[in-house]
């Protein structure tokens, strides 16, 4: 809804230039041999005007040769307008050749440098967009680039050359009747342009629509057991139909824009002959002009009528190409707000981790407060458990320890490090997070497992989980550690998708491990379990679990009780659990209630 | 055998195109006429041009003096010419354009048809991303060739035409048509050959290189937490890297062979001023015809190419057609039944399973339908996989289905609860999808109220039962569509009321737009506990008469469940639907319930329990007896217990016990 809307805004704020300038100056290897390739262009130009000449030449100094016909002077023109023709037929080669492999390399580079920039970017960005918009960023708008730059690129500079060349040979052969040519296409080319502005507007709703669409499609794939469930299939048809017709109504608008736009280059260019044959009859009978020369002009028009033509259809291509190198580059600029200190940070100190708000406040961009001056000291070594009501701001805790968000106020420092100025390299592999959706990559448990630590064999790997209580869960499974968890991890329940999160995060051995909700669809008896065991195993590192099991805040050394974004109570279990009337107390009720 | 298989799909692709051509005749008709017209006008102007010369131009300069008439006719008839063209351009591009658009949009229709027909378990089979890319880029492969098809079938009748008007002019130049024509056809049949696999190959880069882009889209939170962008991008750039050298030696083909199309016709018209030259001193010919000819030659060439985008286009064609096929003619769907339960004013149902055992298919590794040419094994999701990350990994042995369910049977009694209780991975949501039937069992039966759901209508299915999943999903619509999903006589009280069950009333009342509120994608917009009561309203709102519960809850805290089995409860133990039916706005009269689930608390709510474990019943009974008969339910809902009891004599042992943070800020302890 809104990102739609702001995309085609910024689609019209900015010119076709600033984007190309903009597009190579983040490429500068599209100028790469730029000049021969714009030299061997021009060659291959050349051989555009080898005919028209060669039929005027044949004919006046030839054909209609003074003495009758000459075959001799039909046989030298022939012969050398041949020789024209294979070496600007080479030259094509050579220079399409360098056209391809140069703009392949840079685009494969714009490619995978904005695939790293999405990473790059803070989570709260990565959420605002569409993932499938993400997706074509790396992948159809950058096709679109290439697929110019190659198709529309090189058929527009031969034939804006061939524009060129051709009015310069119908100026040599005669100005008069190059004016009349000029006179039909000026303001045959201002129509155009003013069409084609329509066509970039028309192709603008085509996109939005498609993307419409593919989301109502995925939906309908993704949905489809609640479909089913609810027998709803009527309902969502009807949504699929609505998205289809509007994306088809929105081509057939497009086309019809681009029909007319087209046909006005044809008229143009039935009145320029027309004017060619009446002036041209004109200046023959003067004097001016020979029958060669206005047989020629009249391969001339057409000569450029074709060229302006062709020019118009790929603008059109290059505006969407231009649009879709702008959305990339808009990728490129967004800063991430949560950006890596890079040269400039320091690394973690060595041993054990703790931690420290100070006075931190997080909002949401435009939201009310979620945290409000957060104060709170973890000793290094320490098992704590944040725990609150759902929409306390427990989780925001969590994302601002890791670093995946910045508070909007006040600092989190660890080990008394600032955080912002932790390098993430030493960040990411001494402080590991594991996510309530333990999203698991379409391969086997144990390449899932070993995500952040490749070197590790599968000895390694089964041994972590019998360290973890797990051996026999693992046995279990169809083909062991090399069982498919399928796409996102779906050929598992989602209780087994955590565990293997877990079993992740554990072998990527963290210095402080950040648990956010992570064991929530295990059973009991397996949380239990994992708690002792990961107890056992992270004994002499720092834990914060954000958990809405209380067992988790029994087992913890210190419990942090959030609640409307305030930390409200602090301290071990045995001790909050003391006032009945408190946060804490009453959570707790609640939950002996439901446990006992 | 290349040329073999190559000739195979390009039959194929003939045949292809002649389905379009028969699903939309007249449209077609249209864009034919077009183009004939279009093209004569190209042999029209030809000829026009050379009678110019010839008629008009030669004897005014001749004579020294124009025919005023001749003049202004030659100008009329060259831009009457024109506006005939137009006319066919307008014909063809605009019947080309709608033409492929409707069967684009016919095809896509179809093909979500399907996906809402066919079972959960077709869906299960099939990755996301390959569904997705067959109402997308398949329809979009299949039905490509349209566009250009009109131009290619006028510029054959046109080759036709101007073979024998240059044979009525002279024969003997139109030997030179007869050397340049069919080399120009035959260059553009070895060019469409050669460039379908590399195209295959470009296409197939593209497709790893966005599977890629997705997942690793998909699963940013872990990549980043984990620290593993330079690894991501790695594995995107080595696939990348792949396309860009796939594109590259597309390229190079392009290079060799797009020069030698623009000479050839060049050459051509060199070729007929030398033998024009020789016939006009023969005087077998007029200077008009040789330039009529010599036009001719120039215009033709253009045109003569699109003939090679259509050949080019087919094999892609061909296989964004068999996918599609693949998809239109999946069998297996789960036909729905003819019978309709008596609603029975809305009084529970009573479930039963009967020695039901199930086994998950195995994902299909390879399209239904192979593709047709070796190197155009275009399969999107196929072989998406870096190095270091294996392909979808092998299917294990054995073939057959990995059985989760065997012979499990417990009864669900009308108005009763039952609790479906195991630990993680021992098949609860399994016995959940069969409860509903979002898949049918290998062998034995489920049914509700005495009838196999497998005989029950679609309407009544739904109407009968309602199932809350574990992960919630919620569309990209309002609040209120989400709730009722069309469902007929769900009125905004309904809505309200569910909600409020629900717990859900209080985060909606304060949204900027109530129940209008739009969720956003996956119902982004929302938490996931919001997420979770929201479909739970959704559940209640059809009031069925068969709740089933897939741990329904577990996203939201303790509180605000207890708060949600109490209204349950309290409403299904009030004798409310003793005394009527309920009216609008008020709590939908009580279900049967089917509820996984860990929490005691909603153990304690039921009736009975099913205790599974390797998709086996192990136990069934009341919570009581199954705490001393079953020994792993016992050990599963005691764990909480068990643990604080285990700690507490730890504690005891280890007093005292290593400081409170409190006491011990700052300072260094070990443990």
């Amino acid at each position: 809804m809104t990102t739609v809307a702001s995309e085609s805004t910024s689609e019209r704020s900015e010119s076709t230039w600033q984007t190309l300038r903009r597009g190579l100056a983040l490429s500068p290897e599209l100028r790469t041999g730029l000049a021969g390739t714009l030299a061997l262009a021009l060659v291959a130009m050349v051989g555009r005007a080898a005919v028209p000449v060669a039929i005027q030449q044949g004919i006046d100094r030839g054909l209609r040769a003074p003495g009758g016909p000459d075959l001799g002077v039909v046989g030298v023109v022939v012969a050398a307008t041949a020789a024209v023709l294979v070496v600007t037929t080479m030259c094509g080669y050579l220079m399409m050749r360098r056209l391809f492999t140069v703009s392949e390399t840079a685009l494969a580079g714009v490619r995978v440098r904005a695939f790293r920039h999405v990473h790059d970017l803070s989570t709260l960005h990565q959420q605002a967009e569409r993932r499938g918009s993400l997706v074509s960023r790396v992948t159809s708008d950058v096709d679109q680039i290439t697929q110019f730059l190659q198709w529309g690129g090189v058929i527009l500079l031969i034939n804006l050359g061939q524009v060129v060349v051709t009015t310069v040979v119908m100026t040599v052969y005669s100005w008069q009747l190059t004016l009349v040519v000029f006179a039909a296409f000026v303001p045959a080319v201002a129509v155009i342009r003013i069409f084609q502005k329509r066509l970039a507007g028309a192709y603008g709703v085509v996109r939005v629509r498609l993307g419409a669409m593919l989301a109502a499609v995925s939906e309908t794939v993704v949905g489809a057991s609640v479909i089913r469930a609810y027998g709803v299939s009527g309902r969502t048809a009807a949504r699929l139909d609505e998205t289809i017709d509007a994306q088809r109504r929105a081509q057939q608008r497009a086309i019809r824009t681009s029909v007319v736009s087209f046909s006005t280059g044809e008229i143009a260019a039935g009145l320029a002959l027309a004017g060619v044959v009446v002036l041209g009859v004109k200046l023959g009978v003067d004097g001016t002009l020979g029958i060669g020369e206005i047989t020629a002009f009249l391969f001339l028009v057409t000569m450029f009528i074709q060229p302006v033509q062709i020019a118009t259809e790929v603008l059109n291509e290059a505006q969407n190409a231009v649009a879709g190198w702008r959305r990339v580059l808009d990728v490129l600029d967004m800063t991430p707000d949560v950006a890596d200190p890079g040269e400039r940070g320091v690394d973690l100190p060595p041993g054990p981790i703790d931690l420290c708000f100070s006075e931190v406040t997080f909002s949401y961009p435009g939201g009310p407060p979620v945290l409000v001056d957060v104060n709170v000291d973890i000793p290094p070594k320490t098992r704590v458990a944040v725990v609150g009501e759902t929409g306390s701001g427990k989780t925001t805790f969590a994302k601002l320890l890791t670093r995946l968000m910045d508070p909007s106020a006040g600092t989190v420092l660890l080990s008394g490090v600032p955080l912002d100025q932790v390098r993430f390299g030493s960040l990411r592999s001494r402080v590991v997070m594991v996510p309530q959706d333990g999203f698991l990559f379409d391969s086997t448990v144990a390449e899932n497992v070993r995500f952040g630590r490749p070197e590790l064999t599968d000895e390694e790997l089964a041994v972590a989980f019998v360290d973890l209580g797990l051996g026999d869960w693992v046995d279990g499974l169809p083909a062991g550690l090399a069982t498919p968890v399928g796409e996102r991890g779906e050929a598992l329940s989602v209780g087994e998708r955590q565990l293997v999160a877990l079993a992740r995060a554990y072998v990527a051995d963290p210095d402080l491990l950040v648990l956010d909700e992570a064991t929530s669809a295990v059973d009991p008896a397996t949380e239990v379990r994992l708690q002792r065991t990961l107890d056992a195993v992270t004994r002499g590192r720092t834990t914060v679990a954000i958990a809405h099991r209380l067992s988790t805040a029994q087992a913890a050394d210190e419990v942090i009780v959030v609640d409307r974004g305030r930390i409200v109570q602090r301290g071990p279990h045995e001790e909050l659990v003391n006032d009945p009337e408190s946060v804490y107390g009453l959570l707790f009720a609640s939950w002996l209630e439901q446990t006992r | 055998m290349a040329g073999k298989t190559s000739r195979d799909v390009l039959i194929r692709g003939i045949r292809v195109l002649g389905h379009a051509v028969r699903e939309e005749p007249r449209i077609f008709a249209v864009a034919v006429g077009g183009s004939v017209l279009y093209h004569l006008l190209i042999i029209g102007s030809a000829y026009v041009v050379g009678a110019v010369v010839g008629e008009v131009v030669v004897p005014a300069l001749e004579s020294g003096q124009a025919d005023t008439r001749a003049v202004v006719l030659s100008a009329v008839a060259l831009v009457a010419v024109s506006l005939g063209r137009v006319l066919g351009m307008f014909g063809r591009r605009l019947g080309a354009g709608f033409m492929q658009y409707r069967l684009q949009a016919s095809y896509r229709r179809r093909i979500t048809r399907r996906y809402l027909e066919l079972p959960l378990s077709w869906h299960q089979r099939h990755a996301t991303g390959t569904l997705l890319s067959n109402a997308n880029s398949d329809v979009e492969a299949a039905w490509f060739p349209i566009a250009p098809l009109p131009f290619a079938v006028g510029t054959l009748v046109m080759l036709v035409v101007a073979m024998g008007s240059l044979l009525v002019t002279d024969w003997v130049l139109a030997l030179v048509g007869v050397a340049i024509f069919p080399a120009l056809f035959a260059l553009n049949v070895v060019y469409s050959r050669r460039m379908a696999p590399r195209q295959a190959r470009a296409q197939q880069m593209r497709a790893q290189v966005s599977a890629i882009a997705h997942e690793s889209f998909d699963g940013a939170l872990v990549v980043k937490t984990m620290g593993q962008e330079a690894r991501e991008t790695n594995r995107f750039a080595a696939q990348a890297g792949e396309l860009r050298d796939a594109l590259i030696s597309v390229g190079r083909l392009r290079g060799v062979f797009d020069p030698m199309l623009e000479t050839l016709p060049s050459l051509g018209t060199v070729a007929v001023l030398l033998v024009g030259a020789v016939r006009l001193s023969q005087g077998a010919v007029t200077i008009t015809e040789l330039v009529s000819v010599a036009f001719l030659f120039t215009v033709l060439a253009f045109p003569v190419r699109a003939i090679g985008w259509v050949l080019a286009e087919l094999p892609r064609s061909v296989a964004g057609w068999d996918r599609l096929q693949a998809v239109l003619t999946a069998t297996g769907e789960m036909a729905y039944g003819n019978t309709t339960l008596d609603p029975q004013d809305g009084r529970p149902a009573t479930l039963v399973f009967d020695r039901v055992s199930f086994g998950y298919p195995v994902a299909e590794p390879a399209p239904a339908t192979a593709p047709a040419e070796p190197g155009l094994s275009t399969e999107p999701e196929a072989a998406a996989r870096p190095v270091g990350v294996p392909e979808r990994a092998e299917v294990p042995e054995p073939a057959g289905p990995v059985p989760v369910l065997h012979d499990v049977s417990f009864t669900v009694p009308a108005g009763r609860t039952v609790a479906l209780v195991g630990p993680t991975g021992s098949g609860k949501s399994t016995i959940v999808s069969l409860a509903v039937r979002l898949v049918d069992p290998d062998a034995g039966s489920v049914t509700v109220d005495g009838v196999d759901v497998r005989s029950l209508t679609a309407a009544s299915l739904a109407g009968t039962s309602a199932l809350v999943a574990q992960v919630p999903f919620v569309f990209d619509d309002t609040i209120r569509a989400n709730v009722t999903l069309d469902r007929e006589g769900i009125t905004d009280d309904d809505v309200w009321a569910a909600l409020r069950l629900a717990e859900a009333d209080g985060f909606v009342a304060v949204l900027p737009d109530g129940l209008d509120t739009l969720v956003g994608e996956r119902g982004a917009a929302l938490s996931g506990g919001q997420r979770q009561r929201l479909t739970l309203a959704r559940a209640l709102a059809g009031r069925p008469r068969l709740l089933v519960l897939d741990d329904a809850t577990s996203a939201v805290d303790p509180r605000v469940e207890a708060a949600i089995l109490a209204a349950l409860r309290g409403d299904r133990s009030t004798p409310s639907d003793a005394t009527g039916t309920a009216g609008a706005g008020e709590l939908p009269p009580g279900a049967s319930i089917l509820v996984v689930a860990y929490r005691r608390a909603t153990i304690a709510l039921a009736d009975e329990v099913v205790y599974v474990e390797h998709g086996r019943v192990v136990g069934r009974g009341t919570h009581a007896t199954l705490l001393g008969s079953t020994p792993g339910y016992a050990a599963l809902v005691t764990a909480y217990e068990r643990a604080e009891a285990e700690r507490e004599r730890e504690r005891a042992y280890e007093e005292p016990a290593p400081g409170t943070p409190a006491i011990r800020q700052g300072e260094e302890v070990d443990a």
